[in-house]
């Protein structure tokens, strides 16, 4: 079997090195000999598959309330795991010493918990086989390593937009936080030796306007996290500047604005918001080892159930939904996953109809899909990776209209900007969403803002809803940090790009009256 | 974990597999002492973290993941006092080897140095200070680590075979999660403290299915040794729920008066207990601010004599005596390290009682220092001694819970809620469940919530399902809502 990637193409998005090196600290450890060591001792022990994977993760989070320093922490992780499957079983171990001793008693522990674990084990694990990559190396695409830039510099641009914002007489709080990662991961299973270094971060501001009466309002800005480095901050991807000059406005606006009148809608929605739907409706909903029950009693199953494949008319033809770990600066985008599956690209939906899933090597084992497209994570080398979240995203049409144009096809309709409260059964049927802006369409024009909007619909209605998505003009690549899944619990960084898009019918919720 | 229950760890061959000098750490009080030793700031305050877990994940009667892992934090709060202001600089790190204990003291320091004025300094604590003086039941400072195993599941996992092999046998499929952990904490300070804290916690969840699916029910238990957990006794419970479910009742939207179980109770007060932060009350941005500035302290949420309380000691749910920051936030400060907690009721007699403060917070609202602790109890009137089941058979018609799914904040000025039933919602009448009803969509504020309960039952150890990542020591008891708002229905089952 081959890798799906052309040959002398990098997969995974990243430019060949970007001109980084991986962190020399994790680099030169000796990875190399902990992995072989584990590895060895796995198999004397009896494994039919062992992988060892070592990882360290530096994380910063610096937070503002009102342009003072609140919270400034800086994290670093490192340790090494080991995971087998003996007997049909799987057993996993971690430790956080990088010594060979550890790396061979995490072996030893892993063939422990197998056995432990083989009196309750009925299904036989078996994984699908992978084509050995060689000793490999991959780095995200980004430009500035947010961890070489100084303290001092981010504090002073975050306070800077702090005063800025609390310079407006309608705004009396502003909060203000910057999460940064480096994630660095080293992956061997004996065929192939993967080591792989990425980049992330994520601002976001919000400006708070409280009344005499006690009532208040937040606006948040709409800048995604991204797979970039500090050039984010500083304009490439995304104009701070232009959004915050606009925030205090739109937040007089918005505390000035008239409560909603529940009923249907048509809603025109901006990427920005229907990001956030696409996770949840499609993204959740397109997880084999959930669609299996895998994540019954926690996380829950999936409507769209592996006998529905290539017949669930899950939303209108308009609609075409790509799973991918390859977008450059995709939150979920690497070289190789985390059971060393090189990245891919592939249709979840077209046509409007179910055609794929999201995989890793047991699941696609299981049900017959021969190979993996990728999907395996552990957000730690504490934990075990298990399937988690490509970038899913929905396809614009290629020559779809602007957003001004699906406003214009609105008699009576809401328009919808940012990503608030969110919500969705276990089944990934019935949702409720709210946001940040919420603009009444009158006769196919803007006509100010509304106030105690959410949206409520059931996934395959609201799908099939869907008259039109905008052009390439209106994608942008959202997303977030903290998708949770799984047992013990694991969250992952993942984007979602879209384009506008325009819904028929759906029913709003006034919120006021939903909490009288 | 009772060690009894543990396996022996297994011995590694050392002599065939030689460590790797240079990249082994010491134990966690040795690793604060090294910390402190190397802090040139004049505060400086240490935190070491030493963590085991073990867990067990099934599905379908069959396992499906486990494993086990061991973590060791070093976290190192550098404090700089200088004219412009108190400024702090934190840094976490894993698997902290011997040497790099000064290189995390002094990153730390850096970022205290590029730091700017934190708002909340305050003088750290010492061991005379009354606040510290006073905590009852430390654990011993050199005592020795503990950590569990896998072998914690032993009888566990045999018993959980036997229900697997039962509920094939009955056409039923079980899923579900065991995990247990065991935290150290060690705090030490330049100003010479040193406090320790061992916290087991543990946790079972079994969700049992029909075998079409369509049938589903869950019960979940916190557990601090697993040497208190009946598998048997918690498959029958479902089972009996499955059977109540055989019978299906199609119901609309609407206010229906409904029966929330303990575990429900605690995912709505547990949310709104983290929304109960003082600095964003102060600020006017919470549903406990008062109009035109102030909190609500004071003011009545419930018509029921009703107290919410934490305590550090209570029975079965023990927690940290002492207050532990990693990094200062909205509701809590590094410079509260080692602040002696003490029972708290933040709702009395109905009454909203207390926020969740730093001393900096208490400062400016000129309330009581009360930092959060990690349990939380409801306790209705005097005499609520009712069970759930009491209470369903004096219902005339309304809804019976399972638990709640999926709780996101939808308004935070009325801290409204939504979120879906899952996995048993059941229609009472005349004092019999009736059959099992389809699942909702609700929209409710647990604030507006307790000012229509229209009765309390006895408060049980319970375990929020939504939050039971995060939290799990809880003591709630089943309560009736007046006009509970199901929003919509959800097709899910």
């Amino acid at each position: 079997m081959e890798p799906s990637t052309q040959a002398g193409m990098r997969p995974g998005g990243g430019e060949p090195g970007c001109g980084h090196t991986i962190d020399p600290e994790f680099a030169g450890l000796p990875l190399r000999e902990l992995a072989a060591a584990a590895l060895q001792r796995a198999r004397e022990l009896g494994a039919e598959h062992a992988d060892f994977r070592a990882e360290r993760i530096r994380g910063q989070e610096i937070g503002l309330s009102d342009g003072h320093l609140e919270t400034l922490v800086d994290a670093d992780e490192l340790g090494l795991a080991v995971r087998v499957v003996l007997n049909g079983t799987w057993g996993f171990a971690a430790a956080v010493d990088l010594t060979t001793q550890a790396a061979v008693r995490a072996a030893e522990e892993a063939i422990d918990v197998a056995r432990v674990a083989a009196a309750m084990n009925t299904e036989r694990i078996e994984l699908a086989a992978e084509p050995g990559y060689g000793d490999v190396s991959w780095v995200s695409a980004y430009d500035q390593d947010p961890f070489s830039v100084s303290v001092g510099e981010k504090l002073a641009l975050l306070s800077g937009w702090s005063e800025q914002l609390l310079a407006s007489p309608v705004i009396d709080h502003v909060d203000a936080s910057l999460v940064q990662v480096r994630e660095c991961k080293f992956y061997a299973d004996g065929a192939t030796t993967a080591l792989q270094q990425r980049v992330r971060l994520h601002p976001v501001l919000t400006a708070v306007a409280v009344e005499p009466s006690g009532r208040f309002e937040t606006m948040r800005t709409l800048a995604p996290p991204a797979g970039r480095g500090y050039e984010y901050m500083t304009g490439s991807g995304w104009d701070f500047e232009a959004e915050l000059a606009r925030l205090p406005e739109l937040l007089a606006e918005k505390l000035a604005a008239p409560a909603v009148q529940a009923g249907r809608y048509d809603l025109v929605i901006h990427p920005s918001n229907l990001w956030l739907v696409i996770h949840e409706s499609i993204g959740h909903a397109t997880e084999l080892d959930r669609v299996l029950g895998y994540e019954a009693a926690y996380a829950g199953t999936s409507f769209a159930s592996l006998d529905k494949l290539g017949s669930l008319q899950y939303g209108s033809p308009a609609m075409r939904v790509t799973g991918d770990r390859t977008v450059p600066h995709g939150l979920s985008t690497v070289g190789y996953d985390d059971e060393g599956v090189a990245a891919q690209s592939w249709d979840l939906i077209s046509g409007g109809v179910l055609r794929g899933y999201q995989l890793d090597r047991r699941i696609a084992q299981l049900t017959g899909f021969g190979r993996s497209n990728g999907c395996a994570f552990a957000d730690s080398p504490g934990h075990m990776p298990i399937q988690r979240m490509a970038n899913v995203s929905l396809q614009p049409g290629q020559d779809g209209p602007g957003t001004d144009e699906l406003i214009a096809g609105v008699t009576n309709g809401i328009y919808i900007e940012g990503d608030k409260s969110w919500s969705i059964d276990m089944q990934r049927y019935n949702f409720q969403f709210t946001g940040q802006r919420f603009y009444k369409i009158t006769n196919g024009r803007l006509d100010g803002q509304l106030r105690d909007v959410a949206y409520q619909a059931t996934t395959t209605d609201f799908w099939n809803s869907m008259e039109a998505v905008g052009g390439p003009q209106t994608y942008v690549l959202g997303g977030a940090f903290n998708c949770g899944k799984g047992q013990p619990g694991q969250v992952a960084p993942v984007s979602h790009g879209c384009p506008t898009a325009l819904m028929r019918g759906v029913r709003v919720l006034n919120t006021a009256e939903e909490g009288a | 974990m009772s060690r009894r229950d543990a396996r022996p760890a297994n011995t590694s061959p050392a002599s065939t597999s030689p460590a790797t000098k240079g990249l082994q750490s010491t134990g966690p009080q040795e690793m604060v002492e090294r910390a402190l030793a190397a802090a040139r700031s004049g505060d400086c305050i240490v935190i070491a973290d030493e963590s085991s877990t073990a867990n067990l994940r099934w599905a379908g009667n069959t396992l499906t993941t486990n494993g086990v892992a061991r973590s060791r934090q070093l976290t190192v709060i550098a404090i700089n006092r200088r004219a412009a202001g108190t400024s702090v600089g934190v840094v976490s790190r894993a698997g902290v080897r011997d040497d790099q204990v000064e290189d995390v003291v002094r990153a730390a320091e850096q970022a205290a140095a590029d730091g700017s004025p934190a708002e909340d300094a305050e003088p750290l604590l010492g061991p005379d200070d009354d606040a510290v003086r006073k905590i009852p039941g430390l654990a011993r400072w050199d005592d020795p680590v503990a950590s569990t195993e896998i072998g914690v599941f032993s009888g566990f996992a045999a018993d959980l075979g036997g229900a697997f092999e039962a509920a094939q046998g009955a056409g039923r499929r079980l899923y579900g999660y065991a995990e247990h952990s065991l935290n150290g904490t060690f705090l030490g300070t330049s100003t010479g403290l040193r406090l320790r804290h061992d916290q087991p916690s543990g946790k079972v969840e079994l969700n049992a299915k029909s075998a079409d699916l369509a049938r589903s029910a869950w019960a979940g238990v916190g557990t601090r040794d697993f040497t208190d957990v009946d598998v048997g006794s918690l498959d029958a419970g479902l089972e009996q729920r499955l059977s109540w479910a055989q019978r299906k009742v199609d119901l609309p939207a609407g206010r229906y008066e409904t029966l929330l179980p303990p575990g429900a109770v605690a995912d709505l007060l547990v949310y709104m207990y983290w929304s109960a932060g003082a600095k964003d009350a102060l600020d006017g941005r919470s549903v406990f601010s008062k109009p035109g500035g102030g909190t609500r302290v004071g003011e009545r949420l419930s018509g029921l004599p009703l107290t919410l309380y934490s305590d550090p000691a209570l029975p079965g749910l023990a927690c940290s005596p002492f207050a532990v920051a990693h990094a200062s936030r909205r509701d809590a400060s590094v410079f509260d390290n080692g602040l002696g907690l003490q029972r708290t009721d933040w709702i009395r007699n109905g009454e909203l009682a207390a926020l969740l403060q730093t001393r900096h917070t208490a400062e400016l609202s000129g309330l009581p220092v009360t930092p959060g602790i990690d349990n939380l109890a409801l306790a209705g009137p005097p005499g609520s001694t009712a069970s759930l089941e009491d209470m369903v058979a004096r219902t005339e018609r309304g809804l019976l819970l399972t638990c709640l799914w999926y709780i996101r904040e939808v308004d935070p000025q009325t801290l409204l809620l939504t979120g879906l039933t899952r996995d048993g919602i059941y229609l009472v009448e005349n004092g019999e469940v009736s059959g099992a009803v389809n699942n909702f969509r609700f929209n409710e504020s647990p604030v507006g919530m307790l000012g229509r309960l229209a009765e309390v039952g006895a408060a049980v150890p319970a375990l929020p399902r939504e939050w039971g990542d995060y939290f799990t020591r809880c003591a709630m008891p089943p309560v009736r809502v007046e006009g509970f708002n199901m929003s919509s229905v959800s097709q899910a089952s």
